[in-house]
């Protein structure tokens, strides 16, 4: 009874939600500058790559340092596909024919790169996920190595160490967002099955793991190659926002940001995630417009440029020596406890139902 | 067929160093049969062997006529072989709830799966009261319990049990082995290790006993406890 009357609550939230998120979205795209906007886009790309890389680092504790190559093979993969054969042949002479004439829309392409991004992971996963602990790091490093390399010298396809350019403005909040809903509700749904209690239980101890029957090897290229989906999502939508990147775009500066937001938020804490996102994008955002100086209360600061960099790596020390388990721990936000400690007759509710339970 | 488990001369050895020098051993459907031995005798090791954790290094292991050293430990719980480890090993970070539902991780049959829940909740009512809580919270005897209960929510045909009383206080204990003899009752096929060979012979049938890798004497559980060697060193005079 309270499960079902529970789960009803839950919908009806979920599209409260959404409906809220479309109206800031309405409201960002109507009542908002372009900057505001395109904070509002960096940030929910972010969110996609903290959660994605969540699923694998925190809820399986297959630490990856590699996911930037991901981000990289959504990028340019995208490009590839969505760009016309006029543009490409212009940009990238040497294309070979049949990629040249290729011309797809933004999905088809996004859901290709996931895909392309997902097989790429179960096939360097199948050897690398053996390993456990700091070796995965390395291991998946040494992936975004070979990627990075691959970037460079492909340049037919890739332009090489030069810009790569000539990609349409396609991304837009709507498509971020959408996004970012999927990738999210992707997550809590395999968080919450079976599968995820797998992912759980290989982080928390793989030899009870193994004993209790869950094949790690599986469970492990589950999470990484649907982890490698939504962060290859990401780059592509992050390709056809900034329009214009390289292989150096791809590398350890995005990597760092990633993991320091993830670490910030929680591992294996969905919320945690979007949480830390969007607090330490805009603080970074507000550090970022005060190097330039301001005036506060007519006393004026002098331009610090670097300034917030700075800031956000004492952010991050400040964590690991504070809240080493981050904002969430491996909890989830809930509204219950919120709404029962406001609307007393909810509190009630639920602890009779819990004594008609028993 | 009769589900029955059997080990043909097996060696074990971790990086060269002999654990298990060929034993042999069966236990029968519906049997409760337990195996003695002093620290390092290779109690553990035989078990980990059946579970597929560590591979013979010769010899044969069989179950229901299928020889199981080819298989991946997740294959051999489909089979019905499970290993409740020695020292618990429950998920300290995962609720109680959670803990159970991983053993029943590759079950398909959600019906079975509750009816089972409520079952070992029944075995063991303090879990029950429990369900939210995180494992790392409950006592060493909850967690053995929790242990066993999630064992059994694989539904097994043979449990594998390494240990239960280790480190448990007297009135636990008493309340471990009275569930280990119901679950033989209800039918369980049990495999059970112990040190605490007393009450472990009181339960069993049939009983082994481990020697530094060897098998050094067997038989029912009279003969067992006849023999005056092993009253002597297992059993205390």
């Amino acid at each position: 009874m309270i499960e079902r009357w529970q789960a009803r609550v839950r919908a009806m939230s979920l599209l409260a939600g959404l409906a809220l998120l479309a109206l800031a979205l309405l409201g960002l795209q109507y009542g908002a500058s372009t900057y505001v906007q395109r904070v509002a886009v960096d940030i929910g790309i972010m969110i996609i790559l903290t959660v994605s890389l969540n699923l694998s680092n925190g809820y399986t504790g297959v630490f990856s340092l590699g996911h930037t190559g991901f981000m990289a093979l959504g990028a340019y993969g995208s490009a590839l596909l969505t760009m016309t054969p006029q543009v490409k042949a212009l940009n990238l002479p040497d294309l070979p024919a049949w990629l040249a004439h290729v011309h797809l829309g933004f999905l088809p392409a996004l859901v290709l790169v996931g895909l392309a991004a997902a097989a790429v992971a179960l096939a360097v996963g199948y050897p690398i996920l053996r390993l456990t602990g700091p070796y995965v790091a390395v291991a998946t490093l040494g992936f975004l190595v070979i990627v990075h390399i691959v970037i460079i010298n492909a340049q037919a396809y890739t332009r090489g160490a030069r810009t790569f350019l000539g990609l349409a403005p396609l991304t837009n909040l709507w498509w971020v967002y959408g996004a970012v809903v999927v990738t999210i509700y992707t997550a809590w749904r395999i968080v919450n099955s079976p599968i995820g209690r797998a992912m759980l239980a290989v982080r928390e101890d793989p030899v009870a793991a193994r004993g209790a029957g869950v094949d790690i090897l599986r469970a492990r290229l589950w999470s990484f190659a649907v982890s490698a989906f939504f962060t290859a999502v990401a780059g592509a939508l992050w390709a056809h926002f900034i329009l214009a990147f390289s292989a150096s775009s791809f590398w350890f500066a995005v990597t760092f940001e990633v993991i320091v937001m993830l670490i910030v938020g929680g591992l294996g804490s969905i919320s945690g995630s979007v949480a830390a996102t969007v607090a330490l994008s805009i603080l970074s955002e507000v550090l970022r417009n005060a190097e330039r100086g301001v005036t506060l209360f007519g006393y004026h600061t002098p331009a610090l440029y670097g300034l917030s960099q700075i800031v956000f790596a004492l952010v991050f020390i400040a964590f690991i020596v504070y809240r080493p388990q981050g904002l969430f721990g491996d909890r989830e936000f809930s509204l219950w406890p919120i709404l029962a400690r406001w609307y007393p007759p909810l509190r009630e509710a639920v602890m009779a139902g819990r004594q008609l339970a028993e | 067929m009769t589900a029955e488990l059997v080990l043909e001369d097996v060696h074990v050895d971790y990086g060269g160093v002999a654990a298990l020098k060929g034993v042999s051993l069966s236990v029968r459907e519906g049997e409760l049969v337990c195996l003695l031995g002093a620290n390092g005798a290779g109690k553990s090791t035989t078990l980990r062997t059946i579970s597929g954790l560590v591979r013979p290094r010769r010899g044969e292991v069989r179950f229901a006529g299928e020889r199981l050293q080819a298989l991946s430990p997740y294959q051999i719980v489909a089979r019905g072989i499970v290993h409740c480890p020695e020292g618990r090993h429950i998920f300290g970070g995962l609720t109680v709830q959670e803990n159970l539902m991983l053993g029943a991780v590759q079950r398909r049959d959600a019906a079975g799966v509750r009816r089972d829940l409520d079952w070992v909740l029944a075995l063991f009512p303090d879990l029950a009261q429990r369900l939210k809580q995180r494992g790392a919270t409950l006592s060493g005897g909850q967690q053995q319990m929790l242990a066993i209960a999630r064992a059994l929510m694989a539904r097994p045909r043979i449990l594998l049990l390494d240990e239960p009383s280790l480190g448990l206080a007297p009135v636990v204990v008493q309340t471990i082995f009275r569930v280990i003899r119901d679950l033989h009752r209800q039918g369980t096929t049990i495999l059970l290790v112990e040190q605490n060979a007393r009450q472990a012979l009181a339960i069993a049938d049939r009983g082994y006993v481990l020697e530094s890798g060897r098998i050094v004497s067997s038989g029912t559980r009279a003969e067992l406890e006849a023999d005056v060697q092993i009253e002597k060193a297992y059993l205390g005079a």
